[in-house]
């Protein structure tokens, strides 16, 4: 045995811990695009949460009801946490907040494209919730379970608290779904503009995805976009038609055979597109990011002072 | 680029009475009172805890993954320190 294991190279080793399902912690030897691969991920990641919380901040001040306002302000404020959360996961692989904060800022980073769209009615409330969250959970819930233990650990915090964001947004499309013509004609409205870039969410097709095949490897993806995309549509299209809605896509078609949906092709131009930062919001979001950083920069200076002057304090004191 | 980053602490809860605290994840903070009431906010927003302990992280010192097979090793040939290794007769009650 001991003889085998000196044979292996530490990227052999490596992938033998991965393949066993061991998790690979913060000290482990690990290769050099493994760690890369992660720090970009885990960033994009937070940053989406924060810039998450941009289009549904649009709406505190303007909820219909105080429950409604309340409902919306525990789920912001619980995208700053997992943001959070996730940029610690990320310290802990040798990157600073700092560093990832400037990358978004310059625009270096990227976020989810998602965030690029407007929330343009209440009833977007209610299909960031249904859909974009929903989408977000399907790519979370195998994350539970990817190979770096920090992410996985994060991960399992976010999946607790976001099963809450989505039926949130289901129950305000249902109530939206049961009210007037006016009120349903909101929904159905709100759905033809948030289906299809909601599908956009998974990212490319899986031949247009290079790297798929090494994160499948590593254990940092456990489904690739293509067969998440699939399991959406079709966990998706019977909820809408509960809800008494049509999802904006006329090949849409359960298929017998395939025990899943057939559906229209996504317009990938529009994709890369918005990837690119030619979407609606891209300027608008980022430069709320950068203002809300550097007015706030004087508390941050502040909390400094404050804790060196006690400290200073303390140190006469004793 | 802010030069003054705030230090950072590693997050201690207990969730319960009568359980140990156990480590949950870090944050950054100026001081020691705010990482708890960060720590409040980031990690107990649905009362995942009655307890909380927040340690600066560069205080933490851990042993050396590189070293854990020989560094453990002494624990792995002591069958001995196990209630199993012993054979207790059936007529025994009570051991």
């Amino acid at each position: 045995m001991e003889t085998l294991e000196k044979v292996l190279t530490p990227e052999e080793q490596f992938q033998a811990r991965i393949d066993a399902d061991i998790r690979i912690e913060p000290k482990d030897w690990m290769p050099d695009a493994y760690r890369k691969t992660l720090i970009r991920q885990i960033s994009q990641h937070a940053h989406s949460e924060l810039v998450g919380m941009l289009p549904e901040g649009n709406w505190i001040t303007r909820a219909p009801s105080l429950k409604r306002k309340s409902i919306l302000l525990a789920k912001v404020q619980d995208e700053a946490g997992h943001g959070l959360y996730l940029y610690s996961a990320a310290e802990t692989l040798g990157t600073t907040r700092d560093q990832m904060l400037a990358d978004l800022h310059s625009g270096k980073a990227k976020y989810s494209s998602i965030f690029n769209y407007p929330t343009l009615s209440w009833a977007d409330m209610g299909c960031v919730g249904w859909l974009v969250d929903g989408a977000a959970i399907l790519n979370q819930v195998p994350l539970c379970r990817t190979s770096y233990g920090p992410y996985a650990r994060a991960m399992v915090r976010v999946c607790k608290e976001e099963s809450f964001h989505q039926r949130q947004g289901f129950e305000i499309m249902q109530t939206l779904c049961e009210g007037a013509p006016e009120q349903k004609a909101m929904a159905q409205e709100a759905l033809n503009r948030w289906w299809w870039p909601t599908l956009m969410m998974f990212g490319p097709k899986d031949e247009d995805s290079p790297n798929t095949a090494q994160s499948m490897n590593w254990r940092i993806k456990r489904f690739t976009n293509d067969e998440l995309r699939q399991k959406f549509v079709d966990m998706m299209v019977p909820q809408a038609e509960f809800l008494g809605l049509t999802v904006p896509d006329e090949k849409v078609k359960w298929n017998e055979e395939r025990q899943a949906y057939d559906f229209g092709e996504v317009n990938w131009d529009e994709f890369w597109s918005v990837v690119k930062g030619n979407g609606l919001c891209n300027h608008e979001r980022l430069q709320a990011r950068v203002q809300a950083h550097e007015e706030g920069a004087w508390v941050r200076e502040a909390a400094n002072a404050h804790a060196a002057k006690r400290a200073a304090r303390e140190a006469v004191a004793a | 680029m802010n030069q003054s980053e705030w230090p950072l602490w590693e997050v201690f809860i207990r969730s319960k009475q009568g359980l140990d605290h156990k480590h949950v994840g870090s944050l950054h903070a100026a001081d020691a009172t705010m990482a708890v009431q960060n720590a409040r906010d980031v990690y107990t927003r649905r009362l995942e805890g009655v307890s909380i302990w927040v340690v600066e992280s560069k205080h933490i010192h851990a042993s050396n993954p590189d070293d854990a097979d020989a560094f453990f090793d002494p624990a792995a040939d002591k069958v001995y320190r196990h209630p199993t290794f012993y054979e207790v007769p059936d007529s025994i009650k009570h051991m």
